[in-house]
């Protein structure tokens, strides 16, 4: 495809990306922060990044989907039990989860 | 302890943007841009997608459908559509920073910034951080780690870095892991329930509705979640 065509791609990426940002300060310069409808759609933000989260874990369409689901789901359980043995250490968690699932990985299969 | 103080903010900031954030960006963003340069893309063209799209979902749609030689409405709208989420995001996290008096173009700004990554760590923190710092800390986390996802889209371009393959696939299960562990931290019964929802109803809706998964996901759950809320604050002595 031509350059210009790309980067045409590009910029009409970032504008369409926008558009939803821009709504999201109309619709809180409308609101009031206090009320039910901010409480509603903040459940909405918190049901869609955790739905996002369990699909690249569970439903991964990336390099992971080659690795087993129980593999995945063990690398999350040993990520927990780290965090929370360590003293609710994110690194601990995150570390001791990619290590795991990498390793098993190699191993396993 | 409550943070306050401009390069108190901007410290804690930067150290919490750097103490793992920063790097999972580094290392996602370089499988993006190693995809772009598969898709034809030119360098430069990556840098400024990851820096003006900033939301992953959107820029792997554009990527794989440019990839498939779809024309321009239909990668255009499905990159849109994967980053539909930023509107409940920014509508639930703008309020959060408690800025009293804030101008359009500023939020526009502050908007642009957002990202999952800071959506989540900042709800996160800023609990610790004085109100009228809350601003400073976004805007440093997130300028910070947007820094670090274009430097990862270059690296990843020129193919800089050769990981072995089991390597890189700890490196992308990084990132899921950290937002789980962020948001199993987060407390308030309607946000908890809100997130088993949204977990339960993704899993069927992906296989029914795929390319909107993620907004039925939102609605369904995170209506569920907060209905189902009314009833746990009833319970709930405080």
């Amino acid at each position: 495809m031509q350059a210009d065509s790309l980067w045409l791609i590009v910029l009409g990426c970032a504008a369409a990306t926008f558009i939803w940002r821009a709504l999201g300060v109309a619709v809180v310069k409308r609101i009031d922060a206090h009320g039910a409808f901010f409480q509603w759609i903040t459940c909405v933000s918190y049901a869609m990044v955790a739905g996002l989260v369990f699909r690249m874990i569970i439903l991964p369409e990336s390099e992971l989907a080659a690795v087993s689901l129980s593999i995945r789901i063990a690398a999350v359980v040993i990520a927990f039990a780290a965090y929370y043995l360590l003293k609710r250490r994110l690194v601990a968690g995150v570390l001791a989860g990619g290590v795991s699932l990498s390793l098993m990985a190699s191993f396993i299969g | 302890m409550v943070v306050s103080g401009n390069a108190e903010v901007m410290r804690k900031a930067l150290l919490d943007a750097l103490s793992l954030p920063a790097f999972i960006l580094l290392f996602t963003m370089m499988g993006f841009g190693s995809l772009a340069r598969g898709a034809g893309f030119g360098a430069e063209m990556a840098a400024v997608a990851s820096l003006l799209v900033w939301g992953l979902p959107g820029q792997l749609a554009m990527v794989e459908l440019t990839a498939t030689g779809q024309g321009f409405i239909a990668i255009v709208f499905a990159c849109s559509l994967a980053n539909a989420r930023f509107l409940p995001m920014v509508v639930s996290f703008v309020p959060a920073m408690s800025r009293s008096r804030s101008k359009v173009p500023g939020m526009l700004l502050d908007a642009q910034l957002l990202s999952i990554n800071s959506w989540a760590v900042c709800l996160r923190e800023f609990p610790h951080i004085e109100p009228e710092f809350r601003h400073r800390y976004y805007v440093t986390f997130a300028g910070s780690i947007l820094a670090a996802a274009v430097a990862g889209t270059l690296l990843g371009y020129h193919g800089a870095v050769l990981l072995p393959a089991a390597l890189v696939l700890g490196l992308i299960f990084v990132s899921p892991l950290f937002f789980a562990l962020v948001l199993a931290a987060v407390s308030g019964c309607a946000e908890r329930l809100s997130m088993i929802l949204g977990c339960a109803t993704i899993s069927i809706a992906h296989y029914l509705f795929p390319s909107v998964d993620l907004l039925i996901t939102g609605v369904i759950g995170g209506s569920l979640g907060f209905a189902a809320g009314k009833f746990c604050k009833a319970g709930d002595a405080s």
